[in-house]
């Protein structure tokens, strides 16, 4: 038993010391960094301790713009993708042909590179003095006047945003919900045909209910995931949101830390720590909602 | 009469839902169409299309000679292939450990560690980001793989995944192997892992995906062109590649930077769905 004790520390020792170094210990350094004004990178001193650079940040017209963009994307990504996945998975649970096929292709986002097909929506989104860009096109045709959705107005830039992000959320929560749709026991199904239950009695009473585990989980890890928006922005806009005017948290983290902007990790860690609570606090709020209507 | 009622609106419902479904999958598939077409449009064919052309009748490969003449393209894929393999070899080699000892040996303070095991999976990554760029900074590892590979081999995730896995496995076959002398080290690696060999292939694969795309880390921690993935090469190209206006050399080196994932999803299709849907997330 001894023996095997220390075999077994022996085992996870490879885990223990890479979490410790870059996940641990990092957590409490953020702290920390968060709380010491003044840092310096290049002498690694600092001189006071205190809430300045919450201050800081909270008062940075860049962070107040990504807090704004971020809330934006969240309050209307999440809702829509899990609304129009749920309407994709009923179809999808409802057809026998092409079933397949058609699974395999709404898959497909998830296995792309973010940055790569990004530069895809930005070509037909641009307009250029060339070329209007397809969407203005189909625009056109609709008789609206084209619009430069890349760098246009606020609401055409968030617009491409939400829609690239829907783009691409939509894969996995299409999956999970197809997954949760094909596990409702048929029996249930069945007794409601000998009822003579309508369609939309059905799915109300037997679908919904089945499945709104699911679903809570989709909204919960879909306001997550918002919430940490970046990559999908930096595909679209370049690199320097900040001015286009796009940036999110995450991105306003990074570009303290790095690049052009950085060199400011207390700042960093500051926004990262307001972005934590946030999330952890929307996180509990939906938590305690989905337990009591699951509860029900 | 009721049958017939349903059987109308039946009819009419199934049409519209093969109408939705295939309008989400020509929206999904449409970007892909349009870069291959534009990758293989000329730059001049391009530029004169005011109203762009649904179709070609010349196409060239002239881009993708470009691609990976003009910019390091080649060098940016042979970064992420090494990036990725060293990555996931690695992390599954310290997570088959640490799952083994969780699943198989007894030892003080098992439950303990496994529920801070958890508890860590709940961190953020854009928490922890920021002390690692300086730690991997102050270790001089900037602009070298290890710094890239590091901070990304172990995944709590996996470890409770493959740890599951290997808890089915029955204890008869443990105490049998003991009895022959086996050691634990080769039980593992004989017995546990073949076994166990489809979540492991799963979880192998899901890292790859992962590493492919991974562009926040690396562009943290490389700003020289040497070390790019092809997430930081994609964008290095947009910035000042080929000029910005020269788009189709731009979405050949799109198309080339997508491929590879999409041939191995189309390979592993049921496995990576199946692995994702137990626990990927994204979005």
């Amino acid at each position: 038993m001894k023996q095997n004790g220390k075999k077994a520390w022996l085992y996870l020792l490879p885990a223990i010391a890479f979490l410790g170094v870059f996940m641990v210990y990092p957590l409490l350094d953020v702290f920390v960094y968060s709380f010491e004004e003044g840092y310096n990178s290049a002498s690694q001193s600092y001189f006071g301790v205190g809430l300045y650079n919450y201050s800081y940040v909270l008062h940075d017209p860049f962070f107040l713009q990504a807090v704004k963009n971020t809330f934006l994307l969240v309050i209307v990504t999440v809702p829509l993708s899990t609304g129009f996945a749920l309407l994709i998975s009923l179809g999808l649970h409802s057809v026998k042909k092409l079933q397949q096929l058609f699974q395999t292709i709404y898959f497909l986002p998830y296995v792309t590179n973010t940055l790569a097909v990004g530069l895809v929506f930005m070509i037909l989104f641009k307009k250029t003095e060339y070329s209007a860009g397809l969407m203005n096109l189909l625009l056109g045709a609709f008789g609206m006047s084209p619009v430069d959705f890349i760098d246009g107005p606020y609401w055409a830039k968030l617009f491409v945003l939400c829609f690239y992000t829907v783009w691409i959320v939509l894969p996995f929560k299409i999956l999970i919900l197809t997954s949760a749709l094909a596990s409702v026991d048929q029996t249930y199904y069945d007794a409601a045909k000998v009822d003579g239950a309508g369609r939309w009695r059905v799915f109300s009473r037997i679908t919904l209910p089945m499945i709104s585990p699911m679903i809570f989980y989709l909204v919960i890890t879909g306001f997550i995931g918002a919430f940490k928006a970046y990559s999908d922005a930096v595909a679209l806009f370049g690199v320097n949101l900040n001015a286009a005017g796009m940036n999110t948290i995450v991105g306003y983290i990074y570009d303290m830390l790095y690049g052009d902007s950085g060199g400011y990790p207390s700042y960093a860690s500051a926004a990262a720590v307001i972005l934590f609570a946030v999330v952890l606090t929307i996180t509990v709020i939906n938590l305690t909602v989905s337990r009591k209507n699951t509860a029900k | 009469m009721t049958k017939q009622k349903t059987g109308f609106g039946g009819k009419l419902l199934k049409a519209l839902t093969y109408a939705l479904l295939s309008l989400w999958g020509l929206a999904v598939l449409f970007p892909f169409y349009w870069m291959l077409l534009t990758s293989v449009k000329s730059y001049g064919a391009y530029s004169a299309e005011y109203i762009p052309k649904f179709f070609t009748l010349t196409p060239t490969l002239e881009n993708y000679f470009k691609a990976f003449t003009t910019v390091p393209l080649g060098r940016y894929f042979g970064n992420t292939l090494l990036f990725t393999l060293v990555t996931t070899a690695l992390m599954m080699a310290v997570i088959t450990l640490s799952a083994f000892a969780f699943a198989r040996l007894d030892f003080k303070g098992k439950h303990l560690l496994f529920a801070f095991f958890l508890a860590l999976m709940m961190i953020p990554n854009e928490l922890v980001i920021i002390t690692n760029f300086v730690t991997i900074t102050n270790l001089d590892l900037r602009n070298t793989f290890t710094g890239l590979i590091l901070p990304s081999v172990t995944s709590v995730f996996y470890i409770y995944l493959l740890k599951e896995q290997f808890e089915q496995i029955p204890d008869e076959l443990y105490y049998a192997a003991k009895v022959d002398g086996t050691s634990d080290f080769k039980y593992l690696f004989k017995v546990m892992l073949p076994i166990c060999r489809p979540t492991v292939v799963t979880v192998c694969i899901l890292k790859v995906i992962e590493c492919w795309n991974s562009y926040v880390w690396p562009r943290l921690i490389t700003d020289d062109p040497a070390h790019f993935l092809v997430s930081n090469g994609i964008q290095e190209i947009r910035e000042n590649g080929f000029g910005r206006e020269d788009i189709p050399a731009m979405m050949a080196a799109v198309v080339v930077i997508s491929v590879p994932l999409i041939v191995l999803f189309l390979i592993f299709r049921k496995k990576i769905m199946a692995g994702v849907a137990r626990g990927g997330t994204k979005g």
